[in-house]
């Protein structure tokens, strides 16, 4: 390339204190060009973006050596700037989008004003023009009604809608330079391959350079021309997409490519045999009242409605769907978390349903479950060998060196060592915390393991340990697994069968390859189709215009 | 919106009854309250001439519907002592006591706001540590006894202001003080609290990558959401100055208000007095309550949402 690139850093290091996040990265960004950082948790993407921005002062870290050069012609470096003069230039001619939409918009301000501000300082727009061009704005993020959503407030607005404002917002001064921080993360996927299609639009629309921050192979593979590859704050690669994945040069890349599940490359599992099923769901529902009081009347959401399914022993069911569509409150209703309004549950041929409070809590050891935050669901105060047996203590009242013996020979199980036992939850990191929730639920030999989003939290490589170290326990004890995620990725690596639920329901159950290959509901291909696919090139982005698919609350 | 206004009103007028009926009960509670305030002494017919002159006739029943049925006519009995409506009683001290409510609220939003924004700021400087431990004294002592020592150092011993009455603006300066002391501790306290959380959040990391000046970052975004938190309790704590923190400050300082009324009227037992006066003090705090909520409801978005 002749040209000069519109961004370059070269050899930045930040620190936290003594901590060094990042180690003497370079890299160059040119107009119209999408580089993608990846790597897994505390590999310093995030630190990278903050100082880029020069926002890093403000949690806590700092630049201690580097240049980060913004502009073509006359370049300044970002780095030797005050924050005065810093200001000139963030959210004018570098601006940023963040990972969460639901929380980087201010609640009590509405829409409009958040748009607007950004106009009237840096193009020093009057109150009634920047009102005006914060409505093309909107207008240019594809959102309907932009009158309409000028007034509103974040909170009225989707997850997904609000991202398309963020972005409204970072792009609103039309600048050289875009850093995309997790932008879909947070979003489902039919909802992110939106927003990434929209981030493509405007790339070659506005012609800016995007850095593209990511912890998800297939994101990159759909919108990076070249991916630099991080890990502990140090570079392991930087190369084209296309050489990424097709020969990664690092022994790292290689295994992060190898962990990140890709849709329709599992090995499908073999069906389990024949066996009378061990939990039997008929016609489970629930519905929530929403609203009324004094003058209103109710209104109900049927979160569940009338779900059927069956999980033989030995057998994962995997459970997809995006957010809301009643998952979490199917898993909770299954259990008796919450009572259900209808419908049977059978579990290893009891009715759960009928049973009172001291049998049914006999019952739950048959039944156990794993959460989705392994950090909030242990105990802080507890030692390990209490925390991982304190089911079997209910239960049975297991104690003293039996329940000693028992903490060590599970965590043994799920790999982890005997003298874990005496230490506390803290001390582990987010697998190793999944291990001991994974030991917990076996203390009571339980017949199913409900996992709700159970791996979703969790980097690639450690979510593909976890997910492995689940099958062998099955093979081993013919536990029933039913998995949720919104992920399909990792359904199909784990699953026998598939049941996809879609608005309360379940509108599709199969075996997977059917389901995956032949899907027969709208939902399940639409669905499918909005998944990355992890091959660059395999999804041509489009540019024109699209609809906005999901619902303009 | 109005559906919620609606609402608000109708719980102030549910809470206003209940308040009415426990102030008549419990002031019956020692018998007639005529017999307390006149003593023995006085023959029958005297006697009947009084307890129609004050309309006290009838059972306890008969009593509490006529008391009702007064409160709604706007008749609200005579004193005791005065032999003159308690409304037209309290009515004058309404004045000097909402005045005393007024400067101790804007003294302690005027300090209280920005010391608690200076303190977040400056959480881990000396800084924000002063003014903690200043917040923290300020919040154990009592207003009676802030009121004692100005009274000893600026008006006996320095002969600088006023102790009695509201004559001049210089007669506002203890009073007000002495009103506001605790509240501008507690204040300060819950602005940091609120603020420290809202300097976290991440929309205010979003202001700043818009290339907002940190002034505007803190003070528009910042201090707009730490206001909502700090308005409810706001709203609880001048309800409970109206309510008791008048009383004592207005009674060290022979303030004319109404809670130096309330005083004389339980020494000297003029029931209809401390009746009256009790539910105008009642109503204000409730009156402030539902305002604060409707105020809240406007200054956050989302509440009015999910009020209706």
């Amino acid at each position: 390339m002749i040209e000069a690139p519109v961004l370059s850093v070269k050899s930045l290091s930040v620190a936290f204190g003594a901590h060094e996040a990042v180690h003497d990265l370079s890299f160059d960004i040119h107009a119209g060009e999408t580089l993608a950082l990846v790597g897994e948790s505390g590999s310093g993407k995030s630190a990278t973006a903050l100082a880029v921005l020069r926002l890093i002062e403000r949690e806590g870290g700092r630049i201690t050596a580097g240049q980060i050069r913004l502009g073509r012609d006359a370049p300044v470096d970002l780095a030797a700037l005050s924050d005065r003069q810093m200001q000139v230039y963030r959210g004018n001619r570098i601006s940023m989008i963040f990972q969460e939409p639901m929380t980087s918009l201010n609640p009590v301000m509405r829409i409009g004003e958040q748009l607007a501000e950004v106009l009237r300082r840096h193009q020093g727009l009057s109150r009634a023009e920047a009102m005006r061009a914060a409505g093309q704005a909107l207008d240019q993020v594809r959102i309907p009604d932009p009158a309409r959503r000028l007034r509103q407030y974040p909170h009225e607005l989707s997850g997904g809608l609000r991202q398309r404002v963020m972005i409204a917002i970072a792009l609103a001064c039309r600048p050289d330079v875009l850093i995309a921080d997790e932008p879909t993360t947070a979003l489902d996927v039919t909802t992110q391959a939106e927003v990434l299609r929209l981030l493509k639009a405007l790339q070659t629309e506005l012609g800016m350079a995007v850095l593209f921050i990511t912890h998800d192979m297939g994101v990159v593979a759909e919108v990076a021309d070249r991916a630099l590859v991080l890990r502990h704050g140090k570079t392991e690669e930087v190369a084209t997409v296309a050489q990424l994945f097709e020969a990664p040069r690092s022994r790292y890349a290689r295994d992060l490519m190898a962990a990140t599940p890709r849709l329709g490359t599992a090995p499908l599992r073999a069906p389990v045999a024949q066996a009378e099923p061990v939990l039997t769901v008929e016609g489970l529902s629930k519905g929530f009242a929403l609203g009324g009081g004094l003058f209103q009347p109710k209104t109900v959401t049927q979160a569940v409605d009338d779900v059927s399914f069956e999980i033989r022993p030995g057998e994962t069911l995997g459970l997809v769907g995006e957010s809301g569509c009643g998952k979490s409150t199917l898993s909770r209703a299954l259990m008796r978390l919450i009572e259900p309004d209808a419908g049977r549950v059978r579990l290893a041929g009891r009715d759960i349903t009928q049973l009172d409070a001291a049998a049914l809590r006999q019952a739950r050891a048959d039944i156990q479950m794993v959460f989705q935050d392994p950090f909030a669901s242990l105990n802080p105060r507890m030692k390990i060998a209490d925390l991982v047996t304190e089911p079997a203590h209910l239960h049975s009242g297991i104690i003293g060196e039996a329940r000693r013996a028992l903490a060590e020979d599970l965590l043994e199980r799920v790999t982890l060592s005997r003298g874990d036992a005496d230490r506390y939850a803290h001390q582990f990191s987010g697998g190793q915390r999944q291990r001991l929730c994974i030991a917990r639920a076996l203390s009571v030999s339980p017949k199913v393991i409900v996992a709700d989003e159970a791996v979703s939290a969790l980097d690639v490589s450690t979510a593909a340990r976890i997910t492995a170290l689940m099958q062998t326990l099955q093979e081993e004890m013919r536990i029933a697994f039913l998995f949720i995620s919104h992920d399909i990725a990792v359904v199909e690596r784990v699953s026998h069968r598939i049941a996809v639920m879609y608005q309360g329901r379940i509108v599709e159950t199969g075996p997977v390859g059917e389901v995956l290959h032949d899907p027969k509901h709208p939902y399940t291909q639409k669905l499918l189709s909005a998944v990355p696919a992890a091959v660059p090139g395999a999804r041509p982005v489009s540019t024109a215009r699209m609809p906005l698919s999901e619902p303009a609350e | 919106m109005t559906l919620y206004i609606l609402r608000t009103l109708v719980k102030m007028v549910v809470t206003l009854f209940v308040i009415v009926t426990l102030v008549f009960f419990a002031t019956r509670l020692s018998g007639s309250p005529l017999d307390t305030f006149l003593g023995e002494g006085l023959t029958p017919e005297d006697r009947e001439a009084m307890i129609r002159y004050f309309g006290l006739e009838g059972s306890i029943w008969q009593q509490y519907v006529s008391y009702l049925r007064g409160l709604l006519e706007g008749n609200f009995g005579l004193s005791f002592l005065e032999r003159r409506p308690v409304a037209q009683i309290v009515a004058e001290r309404i004045g000097p006591s909402l005045q005393l409510l007024g400067s101790s609220l804007v003294l302690t939003i005027c300090v209280a706001v920005p010391l608690g924004v200076i303190a977040a700021l400056n959480r881990s400087s000396w800084v924000g540590s002063a003014v903690m431990a200043l917040a923290f004294v300020g919040y154990a002592v009592p207003n009676f006894v802030i009121a004692t020592f100005m009274v000893l150092l600026f008006a006996f011993t320095l002969n600088w202001l006023p102790v009695v009455g509201n004559g001049t603006a210089l007669h506002f300066i203890m009073p007000t003080i002495a009103m506001s002391g605790v509240l501008i501790a507690a204040l300060t306290r819950f602005t940091r609290n609120a603020m420290l959380d809202v300097l976290g959040q991440d929309f205010m990391r979003t202001a700043r990558a818009k290339g907002l000046p940190e002034t505007v970052v803190i003070l528009k975004h910042g201090l707009r959401n730490a206001g909502v938190t700090v308005l409810s309790v706001l709203g609880l704590q001048i309800a409970g100055m109206a309510a008791a923190g008048n009383v004592v400050v207005e009674a060290i300082f022979s303030w004319p208000g109404i809670g130096e009324l309330l005083v004389k009227a339980a020494i000297v037992r003029d029931y209809p007095v401390l009746q009256f006066g009790v539910i105008t003090v009642s109503c204000a705090v409730v009156v402030i309550n539902a305002v604060t909520d409707i105020l809240y409801a406007v200054a956050d978005p989302r509440i009015r949402m999910a009020k209706g």
